[in-house]
């Protein structure tokens, strides 16, 4: 309570003796009034500071809770997410390396082929081959052709193989932008949180709400799959499709 | 057959219209959201349209939408190769108009499986 409260209260109850002592009854009633009023007026402050401080704790719990569910939901999940990408990223690669390896034997083969008949039909052009020779040699040639046909389609299925798996660009290009987007929540939480412990005077600054419909993104497993509202195969997708008379 | 191929990611752009090359339709071109794609298709000429969902500036699903709503292209085939896998999602894309839906990642034959199965049933 400040001095100047004390002061005047201290003045008015000497005021009211001296009314009391003169058997000034008037006097006396209109400093009792005084001194009501500013009992009452102090009264109101005490409850308005207690309003405030409510106001701030509340303020301030909305916050804890909004901070609550960022460690304890949404961390996790962003952990989850960028070890999907890990493991996607780590897949994309593998597939690719694999095919690699599978289609460079192929491709060599092909070439050792070509290399010896043509050093052949070099020599068959110059007139430089025995009959028997040339005999064996048709022979090869039509083997060849055969087993060319046969490797080059296994390596046009390869390269299908190693276009899909660049796929996983896309993928976890959609993830990282989500955990992106968490990284920049924490980031506006901390600095609100830095704002109402450093001062008390803070205003409430609306949550902006993403506009219109929200979008998942790709289903990552173990985070978006819990609860079993998501396809997580095209079959799925066919089976709801068909469901649907299509 | 021509071709839009609508995707935010170059790489799954890139990707599809290898896919469609393989299958043989090879007059493809792209776009990067439906903003971009919306005016392509309707001075393009084009006979099919393929769409992601999740893309910045205007999404694929509002491109169905539009593309619903012209009566130019009302009856434009239109796939729909997407990430979003909610059902409540893929039942809206159904009930908007979808031809057909594939999730990624995908297969060369699940995406030629639906291809052939968008223009069965048109030639059908």
């Amino acid at each position: 309570m400040t001095e100047v409260v004390e002061k005047s209260r201290l003045l008015l109850a000497q005021d009211l003796v001296k009314a009391l002592e003169g058997n000034d009854e008037t006097a006396a009633d209109i400093i009792l009034d005084k001194i009501g009023s500013m009992r009452e007026s102090m009264l109101f402050q005490e409850v308005g500071k207690l309003t405030r401080q409510l106001h701030d704790t509340m303020n301030n719990f909305a916050l804890d809770s909004k901070m609550i569910e960022l460690t304890s939901t949404d961390i996790p999940d962003a952990k989850e997410r960028l070890n999907y990408v890990i493991a996607m990223t780590e897949q994309a690669a593998n597939q690719t390396l694999g095919v690699v390896e599978d289609l460079v034997p192929i491709s060599q083969d092909l070439s050792d082929q070509a290399n010896k008949l043509s050093n052949k039909w070099d020599r068959f052009l110059a007139k430089d081959m025995p009959f028997e020779e040339f005999k064996n040699m048709s022979q090869e040639i039509t083997e060849h052709f055969s087993q060319t046909k046969e490797k080059v389609s296994s390596v046009q299925a390869g390269l299908t193989d190693i276009l899909l798996a660049q796929g996983f660009q896309d993928i976890t290009g959609q993830i990282i932008r989500r955990v992106i987007d968490l990284v920049q929540d924490m980031e506006t939480s901390m600095v609100e949180l830095v704002r109402l412990s450093g001062s008390k005077t803070h205003t409430q600054t609306a949550v902006e709400e993403p506009a219109g419909m929200e979008l998942p993104g790709p289903v990552v497993p173990g985070v978006d799959d819990k609860a079993n509202n998501v396809a997580t195969s095209q079959d799925d997708v066919d089976d709801l499709l068909s469901s649907l008379g299509f | 057959m021509k071709i839009l191929v609508v995707d935010d990611f170059s790489t799954m752009r890139r990707i599809v219209r290898n896919l469609l090359r393989d299958l043989g339709f090879t007059n493809t071109s792209e776009a990067d959201d439906g903003k971009t794609a919306l005016p392509m298709l309707q001075t393009g000429g084009y006979d099919f349209l393929v769409t992601d969902w999740n893309m910045p500036g205007m999404t694929g699903i509002d491109l169905l939408k539009a593309v619903r709503a012209d009566p130019k292209l009302v009856n434009l085939p239109v796939l729909m190769v997407t990430a979003e896998a909610k059902r409540e999602q893929i039942i809206l894309a159904a009930q908007t108009g979808v031809n057909g839906y594939v999730i990624k990642p995908f297969t060369a034959a699940t995406l030629k499986e639906k291809i052939d199965k968008i223009f069965e049933r048109i030639d059908g």
